[in-house]
């Protein structure tokens, strides 16, 4: 279709080698290495927070690698903005899809190139016959004209690959474009790819479903912690043997639950819906017993536990604390009921970066530390001294502001600050993200003390081994249904990766199977 | 589940662009706008009929045109700029201080310097809010004061008068053709030009894409810095140009011009459909929401309603716009998900 693609199949057109991207103190992305030939469809794997992205958002010039070669078509490269990086012939459909809402779908896919006729003005009628000839070779029918606005996410999706070839890109790399499309729109999808794939380009598929994978892609490169693993052909290889290896991790090496006594229901959560995000969600949480919700990013388990707070609506349905009724979309109620919250994100919800770690500790409690509405620096102190102790939060004095302490101990003063309200269960999202393997173990450790002194834990965790560590229970949450209720014996990391990829057994896309998922599945509308 | 997203979208064609028309905002509001005039005439038919009502209908809303018209090129993008007022009053007592110091100037050449003026007062402004990411109300609302101290310190109790100016000029502020007067044709032809740039180039769609996602229109490579410091460049360079039709509409320029017209500027936008978050509404629904707005200060008087309730119905008119495109999406969103649950 174009030079672009056609030039020198004798070299990769995308190299990355020991490539690094550190945030702060955490490292994203360790020493990724990838090579994608003209002409092929690379499968990129890894669990959640595997680097993945990270190594996606270098190459789409999103940020800049901090050290590792990385060249495009035998060339070195270093982008500083996205730009750079379309204007070299990268594509990237990102696993949102990043639209502008209020514009029209033609416009979405041209913005910044719209066909032009004489007097550099913007050739509408061309704009619109392009995209309907881009949504054609999709199979797909949308209306150009219709604002973006309210489209589903597989539309969406759809448009982002329009964009994506109508840019004419050499590498085209696709951030689990699969997630939300249905079996006949994957298959469109992956004829597509298999035609972008002859005229010459290279792709990246990134997906957690195997099966697709396997029907799709030639090579596979597997990521773990942020480093390069393994690269093989897909013919050499099988789903176990990459499953193997994207969790190839020691589960011991982590701090590892003690026994606690499990004593009664305290959290009872029974059909709670919210239409278009999660269906038909029931489980129970025990005083003493941690249980965890896995899956993989955007699969609803923190607009579960959000609803339940309640900080989000629901549709219907129940959240019961110790057998009484919690008023449904009232965060200050589920507190006076007994639950405490810890968000995924410290610094924007949980936590006053600026002030004192005595005034964030005392901050939930503020009520009550008030004497006629004013709260002394000394109260608060008193108050917020035996919770920071009691958790070993390692300032030198209450009054160092939160800012300035590690990920860790941040993590630390928002635990206590909700221990400070005395909870009876803990929901707590990500309770190690940006936080350092070594200070992880502490976190762990705190949070099986709590439930040895009978406070239920719902955890979330996209870190697979932390889930099989901590929990006493795993339910695995699939595009927002529950998919599998595992018991520690039976979690394992085959099993809470096959539930939440609805491969192997028990899911709706259950004809998907993955022992057997070689390309029997093939293009079926191509 | 999933059968209908395999048809993605096939909203029914017919009668789209008719019920494009009926559901815009312009006609709306042009629609409201009508209605009051034909009100007010038929209270008090010299509103309109009288020579002397029908220039000052067209005449007086040409400066509030203006300022709404780059002010909409600001909002479009997500911010916001609260300046125009004092641009507008510091560039109106600066025309009247060049034709002082040079009376044989050509007139026509304050208009460029207006423009030039505004749009330099209106580069401070973009680049703060852009390269320094601050938020445009604050920044705006610091130059606000910053430009209004200036103005003041500058003209103290002195003030331009009809006879520091030409005649040639004031003329220009009076003059007709075809019975429409010239400030209005000005604005008009200004409000064209934008309008017409803002739908068919390139630079005016991708205003609206950065101001309906920001973050998007980065990932899209879009030269989004660039692109907002044009826009207050473009917002200041009119309030300029609006200050020069001041002087030459009201022939007296004292320091406090042009005060408070910053949030006429942005009630006029919001008014004519403007979203104050950002990436939709029209310079042409901008302009129509100015005339409704000066059109309701001249009215409502002559329809007997006093000033409390004329302060207040421009009010609920800017309340109603919000309110009612929150409604409107809210429903639009719930429905869609629906619709999608069911399938």
């Amino acid at each position: 279709m174009s030079a672009r693609t056609e030039a020198g199949a004798d070299r990769p057109t995308l190299e990355l080698r020991d490539v690094a991207k550190s945030f702060g103190a955490v490292a994203a992305l360790r020493s990724g290495s990838l090579e994608v030939w003209p002409g092929s469809i690379h499968a990129l794997v890894g669990e959640n927070g595997a680097g993945k992205s990270t190594l996606v958002k270098i190459v789409a010039g999103v940020y800049r690698r901090d050290g590792g070669t990385f060249r495009l078509r035998g060339a070195d490269v270093d982008f500083g903005s996205t730009a750079e990086s379309k204007a070299a012939g990268v594509a990237v459909i990102y696993q949102e899809p990043t639209l502008f809402p209020d514009l029209s779908v033609a416009e979405n896919i041209f913005m910044g190139r719209h066909p032009l006729r004489n007097g550099r003005r913007i050739d509408r009628p061309r704009m619109y016959a392009e995209s309907e000839a881009l949504f054609e070779r999709l199979g797909v029918h949308i209306d150009p004209r219709r604002p973006a606005r309210g489209l589903s996410i597989a539309d969406q999706q759809i448009i982002e690959i329009a964009k994506a070839i109508s840019l004419d890109a050499a590498l085209l790399i696709m951030d689990e474009p699969t997630a939300a499309l249905s079996g006949v729109e994957v298959d469109r999808l992956f004829a597509v790819a298999r035609s972008l794939r002859d005229e010459g380009r290279a792709l990246v598929f990134i997906s957690h479903r195997f099966d697709e994978v396997f029907a799709l892609c030639d090579t596979v490169t597997v990521m773990r912690d942020g480093a390069y693993v393994s690269t093989d052909a897909i013919t050499d290889t099988s789903v176990d043997e990459i499953v193997t290896r994207m969790v190839g991790r020691e589960v011991a090496e982590l701090f590892p639950k003690t026994p606690a006594e499990i004593g009664d229901v305290v959290l009872e959560v029974d059909g709670l819906q919210s239409v278009g995000v999660f269906h038909d969600v029931s489980f129970t949480v025990r005083a003493g017993e941690i249980v965890a919700l896995a899956g993989l990013v955007g699969a609803g388990r923190s607009e579960i536990a959000r609803a339940v707070f309640g900080m989000d609506r629901y549709d219907a349905g129940v959240v019961r604390l110790g057998g009484v009724g919690v008023r449904a979309h009232n965060p200050r109620a589920a507190i006076r009921a007994g639950m405490a919250f810890v968000p995924e994100d410290r610094r924007q919800q949980g936590l006053v970066t600026e002030s004192s770690v005595a005034r964030n500790v005392a901050g939930v409690i503020r009520r009550r530390l008030s004497t006629a509405g004013l709260i002394t620096s000394r109260a608060e102190n008193k108050a917020s001294g035996p919770w920071a102790g009691r958790l070993e939060v390692k300032t030198s004095a209450l009054d160092m502001t939160a800012a300035t302490m590690s990920g860790g101990n941040q993590q630390k003063v928002v635990i206590a600050k909700w221990l400070a309200t005395e909870p009876r269960l803990l929901i707590i999202d990500e309770p190690t993200r940006g936080i350092d393997v070594g200070t992880k173990a502490e976190v762990h450790r705190l949070l099986s003390e709590l439930a040895g002194q009978g406070l239920a834990i719902l955890m979330i965790s996209s870190e697979l081994p932390e889930v099989l560590g901590m929990a006493d229970r795993v339910l695995v949450v699939c595009e927002g249904r529950i998919t599998a209720d595992l018991d520690r014996a039976t979690a394992t990391p085959e099993t809470v990766m096959h539930a939440a990829t609805r491969t192997g057994d028990g899911a709706a896309g259950a004809e998907r199977s993955v022992t057997v998922g070689r390309p029997e599945k093939q293009e079926a509308s191509a | 589940m999933t059968e209908v997203l395999v048809h993605p979208s096939e909203l029914p064609t017919r009668n789209r662009a008719l019920a494009t028309v009926l559901r815009s905002r312009e006609l709306a509001v042009g629609l409201v706008l009508v209605a009051l005039v034909a009100v007010t005439t038929i209270v008090s038919p010299s509103f309109l009929f009288d020579g002397e009502g029908w220039r000052n209908l067209l005449v007086t809303p040409s400066i509030l045109i203006l300022l709404a018209i780059g002010q909409t090129a600001v909002i479009v993008t997500r911010n916001v700029d609260l300046s125009v007022g004092s641009t507008l009053g510091l560039t109106a007592y600066l025309t009247g201080q060049v034709f002082i110091a040079y009376p044989s100037l050509p007139y026509p050449i304050v208009f460029f310097i207006g423009l030039a003026f505004g749009g330099m007062l209106g580069v401070v402004n973009g680049v703060l809010v852009a390269v320094f990411k601050v938020p445009a109300l604050v920044i705006t609302l610091g130059t606000l004061y910053i430009f209004r101290g200036i103005f003041l310190q500058w003209a103290g109790k002195d003030r331009v008068y009809a006879s520091d100016l030409p005649d040639s000029f004031l003329a220009l502020g009076n003059g007709q053709v075809l019975t429409i007067p010239v400030l209005t044709v000005g604005a008009l032809v200004v409000l064209a030009v934008v309008g017409y740039y803002a739908h068919t180039a390139r630079g005016g769609r991708e205003l609206y894409a950065i101001g309906s996602d920001p973050d998007a229109a980065r990932l899209y490579g879009l030269a989004v810095n660039r692109r907002v410091i044009g826009a207050f460049i473009l917002c200041g360079a009119l309030a300029g140009l609006a200050g020069v039709f001041y002087a030459a509409r009201y022939g007296t320029v004292s320091s406090g011009a042009g005060r408070n017209m910053e949030l006429e500027a942005v009630a006029a936008a919001v008014i004519g459909g403007v979203a104050i978050f950002g990436g939709s509404g029209t310079v042409w629904g901008a302009a129509i929401g100015a005339v409704l707005l000066e059109t309701i200060g001249r009215a409502l008087p002559r329809l007997g309603i006093d000033d409390f309730w004329q302060r207040a119905v421009v009010g609920a008119l800017i309340i109603g716009a919000v309110v009612l495109d929150r409604l409107l999406t809210l429903r639009q969103e719930r429905t869609l998900a629906a619709a999608r649950e069911e399938s």
